[in-house]
């Protein structure tokens, strides 16, 4: 929350702001104190900020033309591609970013992890997050099925039929799923429905995680807690919206590569063929941002087995504040903790790897340790590093990293000189 | 003493106006979690007749029945003999094949690998029954699961012979 009060300059400004304090809003968010030594990793927070509402925008124009039946559904997606005016662009920036929206959040979360943004006091941050992934996967999902490829068929009923494994009340929930015997137009319906609802739900979640965020301040690359409003902090605008810009934009061309010139290469070739419940493709895959999980499911050899370990393997991180017992947030100054980092994620793509394969032979053996592996890092290994490990000492302030490197004060005192000074840090 | 009295009559005319309140919403909600549920007009599609003269020992047909595929096949001599002579102690979801087959030269199906609803492809796998390519799950000549994560054998709808050439589904 913003330390300074503030008050309108105009007469009009202190009317309007004492009824509808928006004018003290738009202040808290510019004059938001960061921690100066954020990094881009940081920036990703943005990055998400604009995926979601690129998605809403686009998803809008595309609901001006889809037809959510299962007679029109894959019809109208060909008219949007061939007829509309830049409704091949429309659609593929849509299809496109909701694969981008998956990177930024993964490297978000990743983020996370290795600076150990989710410990006190940053817990509701880290929840509120997770329930935006969970409400992205779910609307990501929803949305695959709108096209009624093969892969949408295919994908939805494997997905809906998850819910089957819950012993006495699984038939039940999965007639109320689909509203019908099997995935049909019922299933489609309600499918846009909520597709076109979780959106303004995640947009809702945002703003509660942003709130959040603003009661204790950013975490930052060194982990311990900076002093607010002294000249280890900047305003948020325009220092940190600028570095945000900078990765923005460079996402962006990332992001327009694909779309201009491999806008089919992350999706799946199967789903440009009309759905038919007669005929399952030899082999369904999910969309890739779903792979370590569905590698998780089939790894587990009973139904009911592989469907809990899958969820599991989501909840698992709600409670990683409380499985991490360690006080040091930031990997920098953890060792070992720092290790393990690196094996969680060469896991988790292993696993997504995995997903796309067969589940036979090696991919199946392999899954299966993978799986092992990542309930070991959570439930195992993080609470007895944080007994055990012996962590580095902590810096005193978040500037002694860079003013203990050797030769750095001289290059700062030569640099100083074309700054003003307050922003430099103080050396002695 | 009158307080107590007091207290005791508050207390419980509060928990009768929460349950009263709690009943309420959730007769309210319940309509708008219902209307989800297969409706009257695709529950009335209940049976499906087939002609099944055209059918060849050792071929089978799929046909659709309640948005779900069911296969009719007819069995050779030696996929009969095989499905029978299994033992049961082999098998995961213990069925004679005579339960499933009343008449063992016509074994009908409901098509839908009973792990996630994938539709197995027929003449395939190691029991040369049926294999599913989803996570691979493997069916004998009877539909019973033999291998993979499935935790059942494939379904047998009801159905009967209205005559010598006719199926009835459902
Ligand atoms: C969290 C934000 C969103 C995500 C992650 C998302 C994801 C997706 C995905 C993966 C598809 C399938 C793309 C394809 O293969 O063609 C899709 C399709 C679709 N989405 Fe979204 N979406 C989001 C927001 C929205 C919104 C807000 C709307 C409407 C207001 C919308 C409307 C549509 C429509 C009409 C389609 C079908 C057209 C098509 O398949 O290209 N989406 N969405
Ligand atoms: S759906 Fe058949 S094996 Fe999974």
């Amino acid at each position: 929350m913003s330390e300074t009060k503030y008050i309108p300059k105009s007469k009009f400004g202190k009317w309007f702001d004492s009824r509808l304090p928006l004018l003290t809003l738009s202040h808290h968010l510019t004059s938001y104190p960061t921690p100066k030594n954020l990094n881009y990793w940081w920036t990703f927070g943005g990055i998400l900020t604009f995926c979601l509402m690129t998605q809403i925008v686009t998803g809008i124009i595309l609901a001006m033309h889809y037809v959510a039946h299962t007679d029109h559904a894959f019809e109208s997606i060909e008219h949007i591609m061939r007829d509309i005016n830049y409704g091949w662009l429309i659609r593929y920036v849509h299809s496109n970013g909701a694969s981008m929206f998956f990177l930024a959040v993964y490297i978000h979360i990743f983020r996370g992890l290795y600076f150990g943004s989710y410990k006190a006091p940053r817990e509701m941050i880290w929840i509120t997050g997770l329930i935006i992934y969970l409400l992205m996967m779910a609307t990501a999902f929803m949305g695959y099925v709108l096209p009624w490829g093969q892969m949408s068929f295919w994908g939805a009923t494997v997905i809906t039929n998850l819910f089957s494994a819950i012993p006495l009340i699984g038939e039940s929930i999965t007639g109320w799923l689909w509203g019908g015997f099997s995935v049909d137009n019922p299933t489609l319906n309600r499918f846009y429905s909520l597709h076109y609802l979780l959106p303004f739900l995640i947009f809702g979640l945002v703003v509660l995680h942003i709130w959040s965020l603003h009661i204790p301040g950013n975490n930052n690359p060194v982990g311990i807690d900076v002093k607010k409003n002294s000249n280890e902090t900047m305003p948020f605008h325009p220092y940190m919206v600028m570095k945000d810009l900078v990765a923005l934009l460079t996402f962006i061309l990332i992001f327009f590569g694909f779309v201009f010139f491999l806008p089919n290469v992350l999706g799946h070739p199967d789903n440009y063929i009309p759905a038919d419940p007669l005929v399952t493709p030899a082999h369904i895959v999910p969309e890739w941002y779903l792979l370590p999980f569905y590698a998780i499911l089939r790894a587990i050899p009973s139904k009911l087995g592989g469907v809990i370990f899958m969820f599991a393997s989501i909840f698992i991180l709600m409670a990683l504040p409380w499985l991490d017992s360690s006080k040091v947030r930031s990997s920098s100054f953890r060792p070992i903790y720092r290790k393990f980092f690196w094996v969680l994620v060469f896991v988790v793509i292993l696993l997504g790897y995995l997903g796309a394969k067969p589940p036979e032979g090696i991919y199946l053996i392999l899954a299966r340790i993978g799986t092992a592996y990542y309930f070991i890092h959570f439930l195992v290994l993080l609470p007895l590093l944080g007994r055990y490990e012996k962590t580095d000492p902590l810096p005193m302030s978040i500037a002694d990293p860079v003013l203990h490197k050797p030769g750095i004060v001289d290059k700062f005192k030569e640099m100083a000189g074309s700054y003003e000074g307050e922003n430099v840090g103080t050396f002695k | 003493m009158t307080k107590k009295i007091h207290t005791k009559r508050r207390d419980f005319l509060f928990t009768a106006t929460y349950t009263i309140g709690a009943v309420g919403v959730g007769a309210t909600i319940w309509p708008l979690i219902d209307q989800m549920n297969p409706d009257s007009s695709v529950k009335a599609l209940a049976t499906t007749e087939v002609d099944v003269s055209n059918i060849e020992p050792g071929t089978s047909i799929t046909v659709l029945w309640r948005g779900k595929p069911i296969f009719i096949r007819r069995r050779t001599q030696e996929e009969i003999k095989e499905a029978s002579e299994v033992d049961l102690k082999d098998l995961k979801h213990p069925e004679k094949d005579s339960d499933r087959a009343k008449n063992p030269e016509w074994l009908v199906m409901v098509g839908v690998c009973t792990h996630l609803g994938c539709v197995p492809l027929g003449e395939k796998g190691e029991y040369k029954g049926w294999f599913c390519p989803c996570h691979g799950s493997h069916y004998d000549t009877s539909g019973r699961i033999r291998k993979g994560p499935a935790p059942i054998n494939l379904e047998i709808p009801k159905y009967e012979f209205v005559d010598n050439n006719t199926i009835k589904i459902g």
